[in-house]
């Protein structure tokens, strides 16, 4: 069953800040999704082939075509920051 | 002295590369932008590969083809699993604007694969492959002002890459050594370079390499502690670094020293490698399947017209060469090194050019002008035909050697008949007895010192009254016939 620490865990990949009161109450609701998940595992589900997809359709894709976008200004008048030709960020040590 | 230093233990080396080939597709791998190298920053780039919200990806069917093509060339089984999945991998950095990268997990497009490589003087062997998937190329940080000591209060990040067709190709720990690692990344490149998947071009990073090594006593079975090197972007610095890995984690464990497991990084300047400051979580890439792109399930028909797609790869020109036309290995390994290279020798010999002759001429003089002029071969004004009739008219005995490499010049520069030229210019072999003997008569006479030499044991001299006729006969001269002429002179 997950436990505070792997809530404070996963919430530091997903760069989430969570404060006190809300990783003991996601701990709670993970708690509770994941408790029902076991509940269905304990089925027998022998000879049933697992569900990889929603749908079943494969192999969608599309024409090598070239279709610039039009408005890349846009896009980066969106970004928080930027700089001439650029997208800014903080500065990334290598 | 009597104390003797101990024995040193003997290491092998286990190393396993990573390639990622850049596809030569028009466009990127889940939208329409342009994937076209050294644009304005932030040119090819649209909502979808910006990681816009709303917006949905559908695959790019010539990255699909091409990458199929690529698994079935190194000989991989396709998603033998019975299908191929994409799955997002998430990590947070300014170059992938997502927060996830679409990339394949337990499912890839291709399994259990081989290539056969062929170091020189050893044996051919065969590195297997582990797998093939297919993934977005991240985007490109730039640092602002390349003043590093002061250092950039930013960065500023180019998605142009972003979203650019990779194929990741990774291989068995099957590979002993520098000379191997270097065989096996060549011999993937001249691969996807004959298929026309990849251009090879590693200046624009088109192919790129990650390196995994560790080094194990002799004999012992276990695998030692691995160290991945990034950063690889050239075969040198790839031999470079597995050279340099060698030795220092042999050093570390002659002096008892642990090998930690971490990633470094190739410094080309420094020619060598360094640690990166090791990451305080471990990577958790917490992959799921990507719930915007459906799975891809070929038929076995399908996948043999792939199949039937594929051109003569290089290991198989290189046999063919050596069964059919006994050439050499040497030969063989140049003329097959690009596939334009080895189109025009086969168009040479299939206008009737002995295969020995038309090896030499294209490996010869041919590659030395490409080599000078740095153009291509299907550029060249000497085309096929015009190397072919060249060599038809050695073998009829109308021009000597010498005379057809005095004609190149004129021929890469203008083109044209060979034949005509040397019609119009009267440079016909003289092969004609009569004319001959009075020239070696001549010859003879005016060299009578040298006759005398040659007559008391200086037959190195032969070459000297050859040169002569030569110089006579300005080239035209039949260099057998003058041979024969001379001996039987001189030896009367």
């Amino acid at each position: 069953m997950i436990d505070r620490a792997q809530v404070q865990k996963v919430a530091f990949l997903a760069r989430l800040e969570l404060d006190e009161q809300e990783e003991e109450r996601f701990t709670r609701q993970l708690q509770s999704i994941l408790g029902y998940i076991e509940e269905l595992q304990t089925l027998d589900t022998k000879g049933v082939a697992p569900t990889t997809r929603a749908i079943e359709v494969n192999n969608i894709a599309r024409t090598d075509d070239l279709q610039p976008f039009e408005n890349r200004e846009g896009i980066l008048d969106n970004a928080p920051a930027r700089m001439e030709d650029f997208f800014r960020v903080p500065r990334i040590m290598e | 002295m009597t104390s003797t230093a101990p024995a040193k233990v003997k290491y092998e080396a286990v190393i396993g590369l990573e390639v990622h080939v850049q596809l030569s597709t028009k466009t990127k791998l889940f939208c329409h932008c342009s994937t076209q190298f050294g644009n304005t920053p932030n040119t090819n780039i649209c909502p979808i590969c910006t990681g816009q919200p709303g917006t949905l990806p559908v695959l790019n069917q010539q990255a699909l083809d091409y990458s199929v093509q690529t698994a079935l060339a190194i000989n991989c089984q396709i998603h033998p699993q019975g299908i191929s999945k994409f799955d997002r991998k998430q990590y947070f950095y300014p170059d992938l604007p997502k927060n996830y990268q679409v990339s394949q997990y337990d499912l890839p497009l291709g399994e259990h694969g081989f290539l056969e490589i062929q170091v020189e003087g050893q044996p051919p062997k065969k590195i297997g492959i582990t797998r093939l998937h297919m993934e977005e190329d991240a985007g490109k940080l730039v640092h602002a002002g390349a003043d590093r000591l002061s250092g950039s209060a930013y960065s500023m990040v180019d998605y142009n890459r972003a979203g650019t067709p990779l194929c990741e190709i990774v291989s068995e720990p099957d590979i002993t050594n520098a000379a191997e690692a270097a065989a096996y990344a060549e011999e993937l490149r001249r691969i996807v370079r004959y298929m026309g998947v990849c251009d090879g071009n590693m200046q624009e990073g088109s192919m790129r390499f990650d390196l995994n090594i560790s080094l194990r006593p002799v004999g012992q079975q276990k695998f030692g502690t691995k160290v991945e090197i990034k950063n690889l972007n050239s075969f040198n610095s790839l031999q470079r670094a597995v050279e340099y890995e060698i030795i220092r984690q042999g050093d570390c464990l002659d002096n008892g020293e642990r090998i930690f497991q971490e990633t470094r990084l190739w410094d080309e300047a420094g020619q060598k490698t360094r640690s990166m400051r090791s990451k305080e979580e471990a990577n958790d890439y917490r992959y799921f399947p990507e719930p915007d792109l459906v799975p891809i399930q070929l038929s076995d028909g399908q996948i043999e017209t792939y199949r039937k797609m594929l051109p003569e790869l290089p290991n198989e020109k290189r046999h063919r060469y050596e069964s059919e036309f006994g050439l050499s290995a040497y030969d063989v390994r140049v003329l097959c090194e690009e596939k334009a290279v080895a189109e025009y020798f086969e168009e040479v010999i299939a206008l009737g050019a002995p295969p020995k002759m038309a090896a030499n001429w294209v490996n010869g003089a041919i590659a030395a002008h490409l080599n000078e002029t740095h153009a291509a071969i299907g550029e060249l004004k000497v085309k096929p035909s015009v190397l072919a009739e060249l060599i038809g008219l050695i073998n009829q005995g109308m021009i000597s050697n010498r005379i057809a490499n005095e004609l190149l010049p004129d021929l890469f520069h203008d083109g044209g008949s060979p034949r005509a030229l040397v019609e119009a210019r009267g440079l016909t072999q003289i092969s004609d007895q009569g004319q001959l003997e009075a020239v070696v008569g001549a010859v003879l006479a005016e060299n009578a010192d040298s006759v005398v030499a040659y007559q008391n044991g200086r037959t190195k001299l032969l070459g000297f009254f050859v040169g002569q006729v030569m110089k006579k006969t300005a080239g035209r001269a039949d260099p057998q016939a003058v041979n024969q002429l001379l001996l039987n002179k001189l030896t009367q």
